[in-house]
């Protein structure tokens, strides 16, 4: 049983695949949560919630009879105003504030949100159908759901379309203005709470597209909103804030590895791995760091 | 507010602490009532099981009343319950333990839904000395702890899929087979595993992967890779009903053969009707079916109690409801026997307990877990884009031939 990965190497293509189409949906929510830590220094603990109730959008779509992939564009729109509401009502109170006061917010708010889903939608564990079939490749040795394969084109289209509205439009430039220096983009005429409420926005209905994809991809459960929120928060340590492409690859890299990680470590460990992966590089950081520090001085 | 008003006020509430002191002052039997203590779970993560524990508890009240009641030194006396609400969360459950036996004065205890809070649970009822018949925690630890005063009415974990090991060695003409495990890494789960283990060594059978599934993780892709890879006999998943979920859409998404697929949860995960077709052949470890052979007199036999539940909750009866309600008949039974009301006499009763209900043959080991009934298993059958539950075994109750093997994914339509 040791390395079987390696007496049969097609599964490495398998591990890959399935590690990158995995990465790339997580690349898409850990983007939202990058975008909105790097604009309002917020980290936002509901993110994962804010995913599953995206997802159960689109889970009642299905069940109304509505195809559930429809959720990719009927649920950000809804999750943007829920975004934006939030911010109305609790983020704009935090803004300024403390990162601790922050978090102790949203870690409020996603035990709200647990809380609610689990009494509107049971508390039972739920999917929704895509019937989307499956691509075999290499003689059938690899099959790859074409559900994933949805979800990862669905994410690159949306990052893509959300990198081009940030550098072209008006509002994307105040976003970036507003990341760089609030206090000076507001003299310059900048409405930051504009600004604020919609990166939140922005961000929920990223979490929607993600949950969109998640139902018809994984499954959803009121309180699997977690792991979700932890995994997106290592992609973005790793990455770095307000930069797409280190997003994606680390995303994708953090997949990459723990699913190899599955193969040569066995699975009880492929959590633990990432953890010890980010670890790793938090060290290394720091000691890169502290060497320029050296070298300025 | 005028004076007037606030003066009622204050009477409306004295009385109201008055009753309600009353009341727990006299709550282990209370005038012709036998009253019950439960933590349930009516919210957080086991509600919708924690409610189908409840209404089982609550069915088998109504009808023991209903039939005359327990009776104790010639006198008839009702049960009645307290519940609470204990988030799904142990730590809660524990304190409400104590709530009840402290302060609502209970003597007597009906266990919560599943192992972690039973787990929660068994020391404060052993503390104290108060009996708990529990019918929702399978867990193999709570029956190695020498605890004396927990009984549990249903098959403990271990035992879940260990027939499916053996099945599979039948069918595959005596000889040993090759196991694929997937279990999350939670007690309930990793107790069916150590029943597998038991089956594995006592066929001879070789375990080729043996995965532990993390409880964050929601994608098996990579364990059902190694299946595709290694073409086990037998693919054993067990991961709450999430796991269930999982496992059924990833097999059918990524085209796993394997000749027979063992799973627990498939009941509470609805597997027929969420995944429909997908999940046909699927074999499912359960405690109870309504077309088993056993009767009691109150609810007469499994599809009489199927009848009468749907009736009354408006859903058909989960296996976690059945066995709730056999606590009831059990405890009724141990009342009578010991003809006492006295904590220590009741547990005696218990103990010596060995009776049929509905819900299967009741009899307890040394650990308090219930030996005398097997575990069945059914296995999803579809006809056209309907999918049914079908008992395949044990023999003595199989309503349908267990189909093996599972025909090819490229076969299926």
């Amino acid at each position: 049983m040791d390395f079987l990965i390696f007496k049969a190497p097609i599964l490495m293509v398998q591990a890959s695949l399935d590690g990158i189409l995995l990465g790339i949906l997580f690349a898409l929510i850990a983007y939202g949560m990058a975008l909105q830590w790097g604009v309002m220094n917020i980290i936002n603990i509901a993110q994962g919630d804010l995913v599953i109730l995206g997802g159960y959008i689109a889970y009642t779509m299905y069940l109304a009879g509505i195809h559930p992939a429809w959720g990719v564009i009927v649920s950000p729109i809804i999750m943007f105003f829920v975004g934006w509401a939030l911010y109305k009502l609790v983020i704009n109170k935090v803004v300024d504030r403390d990162l601790f006061i922050s978090i102790l917010a949203t870690f409020g708010i996603a035990i709200i949100f647990q809380q609610l889903m689990n009494f509107i939608f049971g508390a039972d564990v739920v999917v929704a159908q895509s019937e989307y079939g499956t691509t075999m490749l290499f003689d059938n040795s690899v099959t790859l759901p074409n559900s994933k394969i949805f979800s990862a084109v669905v994410s690159i289209l949306y990052a893509i379309a959300l990198v081009i509205y940030m550098k072209k439009s008006r509002l994307g430039r105040a976003i970036r203005a507003t990341a760089q220096n609030a206090r000076a983009a507001k003299i310059l005429g900048v409405d930051t709470e504009k600004v604020y409420a919609a990166t939140f926005g922005i961000n929920a209905a990223l979490c929607g597209i993600a949950g969109a994809l998640i139902a018809i991809t994984l499954t959803l459960h009121p309180y699997v909103g977690l792991p979700y929120t932890v995994r997106s928060f290592m992609i973005v340590i790793v990455a770095g804030l307000g930069n797409l492409p280190a997003v994606a690859i680390s995303g994708m890299g953090l997949g990459l590895f723990e699913e190899f990680a599955d193969y040569i470590l066995g699975t009880e460990f492929r959590i633990g791995a990432v953890f010890m992966l980010l670890v790793f590089i938090l060290v290394y950081r720091r000691f890169k760091l502290s060497k320029k520090r050296e070298y300025l001085k | 507010m005028n004076k007037l008003t606030k003066l009622f006020i204050t009477f409306i509430s004295a009385i109201t602490l008055m009753l309600s002191s009353m009341s727990s002052s006299f709550a282990k039997v209370d005038g012709e009532y036998i009253v019950l203590g439960a933590a349930i779970s009516l919210t957080g993560k086991y509600s919708s099981n924690g409610v189908h524990t409840q209404n089982g508890y609550n069915l088998a009240v109504e009808r023991i009343n209903k039939m005359g009641g327990v009776e104790v030194q010639g006198k008839k006396y009702k049960f009645e319950i307290i519940y609470y609400d204990d988030e799904s969360n142990p730590k809660r459950a524990a304190q409400l333990a104590e709530r009840l036996i402290n302060q609502d004065g209970v003597k007597y205890m009906l266990g919560p839904y599943s192992s972690g809070l039973t787990k929660a649970i068994a020391p404060v009822t052993e503390k104290y000395k108060i009996p708990m018949v529990e019918a929702n925690g399978a867990s193999r630890s709570l029956f190695t702890k020498g605890y004396k005063y927990l009984f549990a009415v249903l098959s403990p974990a271990n035992q879940y899929l260990e027939v499916a090991i053996d099945l599979a060695v039948e069918k595959n003409g005596g000889k040993p087979v090759r196991i694929a495990q997937a279990f999350e890494q939670d007690a309930f789960s990793q107790d069916v595993r150590l029943g597998i283990l038991d089956a594995a060594k006592r066929t001879g059978s070789e375990i080729i992967i043996d995965d532990k599934l993390p409880k964050e993780l929601n994608d098996m892709a990579a364990t059902l890779a190694k299946v595709k890879a290694t073409k086990p006999d037998v693919l054993v998943v067990s991961g709450h009903t999430k796991g269930a979920l999982t496992a059924i859409r990833q097999i059918a998404e990524m085209k796993v053969d394997v000749p027979m697929l063992a799973m627990t949860h498939c009941d509470a995960a609805k597997l027929s009707k969420q995944h429909g077709k997908k999940s046909e052949y699927a074999l499912c470890a359960s405690q109870w079916h309504k077309n088993l052979s056993y009767k009691d007199s109150f609810f007469g036999t499994g599809k009489k109690y199927d009848k009468d539940f749907k009736k009354e909750f408006g859903y058909a009866p989960p296996y976690q409801s059945a066995e709730s309600s056999a606590a009831l008949l059990v405890f009724k039974d141990a009342f009578e026997r010991a003809n006492s009301f006295d904590g220590d006499k009741v547990r005696d009763a218990l103990k010596t307990t060995e009776m049929q209900t509905f819900y299967g043959n009741i009899k307890f080991g040394p650990g308090g877990q219930n030996t005398a009934k097997p575990m069945i298993l059914f296995q999803v059958r579809c006809k056209g884009d309907t999918c049914e539950n079908k008992v395949v075994a044990p023999t003595k109750w199989a309503s349908d031939k267990f189909y093996h093997p599972i025909p090819k994914w490229s076969e299926r339509s």
